[in-house]
């Protein structure tokens, strides 16, 4: 079974070689290079636009009323959904007893970490005076102000402080004893002791690692119902409101199964290239993309069933305006935008059936990437496709989004790109004491 | 400190080295027979099997956990409480002050954050660290104990370590080196 996972040529020292070479050699690689400079140079767009934002307002962007939510809502939704899937697979699936995760949660955790970033910045820059966004924490003042605990929007505020908390906790937890391989692996004096700093002089006692596995388990644990929380309370954002289409009890799960759906599909786009790039076909195994392959399917069956549920209820429920937003999304204005995820999440992932296609990672790497973009619309379509067609026809209006707004939105990938390349070249990218223990599980089998 | 006459500096404990996880799990059974209760073993991954060797007990920090947990769920929800009933009561439509399916999901949160940052506290705590520098660094290859290196070590505090006999017991559980660590 666990030669599914781990090629049988590995051995613990070339699993520590292969890994830690990532972050001590490859100095000069030229790919990693241009790489990190096209991402810097979208980082820069971003900081562009948030100075013109910060300078002008929220005039800038295409929101106006009735459609006051724009990019920035849409964008917030699809990054923490891509958070979404590090979490599943790191603490979910450690629990289920699921070894493949092992040589991918690291990666997977860090897109997790750089998601979130550009998640949380989106509700800010929404706010309009985000030099207000303080208001939202819970701070005795002089005004004798509280949040509004029963809003969804401050339930939010406090998921996604608890969500970045506890995820670059566990992510760093786990980082812990491969930071004090770093340190033993190296003879430069200066990183040795930088390593050792990082690594807390972690030295693999026994008597830790007891603890250790102990306290990283009841994490995990505590992980699984948090990120639950943190995507039920996204999708009571809009549930909570009356807008047409949004006023439904089916959000909460559906934007749950909509983020694990999204996250694999980003981990599956980005483990595949840099699996070819490091060569680590043999940690992260032809294996691990199929199971994510499936997992990808079978969430985006969910999915369907979501939007079969909200097509069910808005024809039972006999509300009109329900009825109209409905049919309106598939040949309204928004038509295309409809068609689009309808193509990206819907036709596309039942390709996933065939073997053929969970054996390519070509393949595999572009239907993944057709998600990422459907996922973006099928947000798009539900913040303007029912904001713009709310129950008074006189204050109907068409929204798009601007010029700030494309900026902002490419600008933030920008962000999520730039700490990625950085986290690839100097931390290392597979959990080294992991896949030694997978080495050890497979040799006593 | 025991008594010996064989080395004059201070001894942290006798070191021994192992081939395989095996070895290492099958000597640190033998050491914890024969009565030695001041022991660690070093390898490069987490093992359970090891913990029953080393007769180590469950890790209490899942209660500390639960205890964090608590205390967060009461914090997390008596600030919405007095929050929203005592020090600022709104009358919305009439609905009942204390409305507290609405504080249900902050409270979720104040007791996931509390419990895991419990946990973490106390897993500084129980294995005191930050500690960057430890006498068993002063072991020549001790850092393949982070790599590829499977180690026991018998400390010199022990009621039964005695520096001839100790060596010789570990010399019997066939290992790669026996070394004394200073400490």
């Amino acid at each position: 079974m666990i030669d599914r996972v781990i090629s049988p040529e590995e051995t613990y020292d070339s699993v520590n070689e292969r890994i830690s070479a990532i972050v001590f050699k490859r100095q000069r690689s030229w790919g990693w290079l241009i790489g990190f400079a096209l991402a810097f140079l979208l980082l820069s767009v971003l900081v562009g636009s948030l100075f013109w934002l910060f300078f002008r307002g929220v005039g800038i962007w295409g929101i106006n009323i009735p459609v006051a939510w724009g990019f920035a809502i849409i964008n917030y939704v699809w990054w923490i959904e891509i958070a979404q899937g590090g979490t599943f697979i790191s603490a979910v699936l450690l629990l289920f007893h699921q070894q493949w995760r092992t040589s991918v949660n690291r990666f997977t955790e860090a897109v997790t970490l750089f998601a979130l970033a550009c998640a949380g910045l989106f509700p800010v820059l929404h706010l309009g005076r985000p030099q207000y966004a303080f208001y939202l924490m819970p701070y005795p003042n002089t005004l004798g102000l509280w949040p509004q605990f029963i809003s969804p929007l401050v339930w939010d505020f406090f998921a996604v402080v608890t969500y970045g908390s506890v995820s670059i906790l566990f992510w760093y937890m786990g980082l812990v004893p491969d930071l004090a391989t770093l340190r033993d692996r190296t003879d430069r004096k200066y990183l040795r002791r930088l390593y050792s700093i990082m690594s807390f002089g972690w030295r693999n006692s026994a008597r830790h690692w007891n603890h250790y596995e102990t306290t990283y388990k009841v994490i995990a644990a505590l992980a699984a119902p948090l990120v639950i929380s943190v995507h039920s309370i996204v999708g009571l954002d809009f549930a909570y409101t009356i807008v047409p289409g949004w006023h439904s009890t089916i959000f909460p799960p559906f934007f749950v199964v909509g983020a694990i759906f999204s996250g694999f599909a980003m981990v599956l786009t980005l483990v595949i290239p840099v699996r070819a790039i490091y060569r680590l076909h043999n940690v992260i195994t032809d294996n691990h993309l199929r199971n994510m392959a499936k997992m990808l399917l079978a969430m985006g069956m969910f999915v369907l069933f979501g939007h079969f549920s909200e097509l069910f209820m808005a024809w039972f429920s006999g509300d009109i305006y329900d009825q109209y937003h409905a049919t309106h999304e598939a040949l309204g204005t928004y038509a295309p935008v409809f068609w689009i995820t309808f193509v990206c999440n819907i036709v596309l992932i039942q390709l996933l059936w065939f073997k053929y296609v969970r054996h390519s990672p070509v393949i595999l790497f572009l239907v993944a990437g057709a998600v990422n973009v459907g996922m973006w619309t099928e947000r798009y379509l539900n913040v303007v496709g029912s904001l713009h067609r709310d129950y008074l026809p006189s204050s109907w209006a068409i929204y798009h989004g601007s010029f700030w707004d494309w900026s902002t939105f490419i600008g933030s990938m920008g962000l999520f790109l730039t700490l990625l390349f950085l986290f690839v070249r100097f931390l290392p990218l597979v959990s080294i004491s992991e896949v030694r223990r997978l080495v050890y599980e497979r040799d006593i089998e | 400190m025991n008594q010996n006459d064989l080395t004059s500096i201070p001894l942290y404990g006798l070191m021994a080295e192992f081939d395989s996880a095996e070895e290492l799990i099958a000597a640190a059974r033998l050491t914890t027979k024969a009565g030695y209760k001041i022991t660690d073993a070093y390898a490069p991954f987490p093992i359970e099997d090891l913990n029953d060797a080393l007769d180590l007990p469950a890790s209490r920090i899942p209660i500390v956990m639960l205890c964090g947990a608590i205390i967060g769920a009461f914090l997390g929800y008596g600030m919405q409480y007095y929050a929203t009933v005592i020090s600022y009561p709104m009358n919305i439509g009439g609905r009942a002050l204390p409305s507290w399916p609405g504080l249900i999901p902050v409270t979720i949160e104040f007791t996931i954050l509390a419990a895991v940052c419990c946990g973490i506290f106390s897993l500084f705590i129980v294995t005191k660290l930050p500690r960057v520098y430890h006498p068993v660094f002063n072991h020549p290859d001790f850092r393949r104990a982070s790599q590829d290196g499977f180690f026991l070590c018998i400390r010199a505090k022990d009621k039964r370590f005695d520096y001839v006999a100790t060596e010789r017991f570990l010399r019997d559980l066939d290992p790669i080196s026996v070394m004394a660590v200073e400490k």
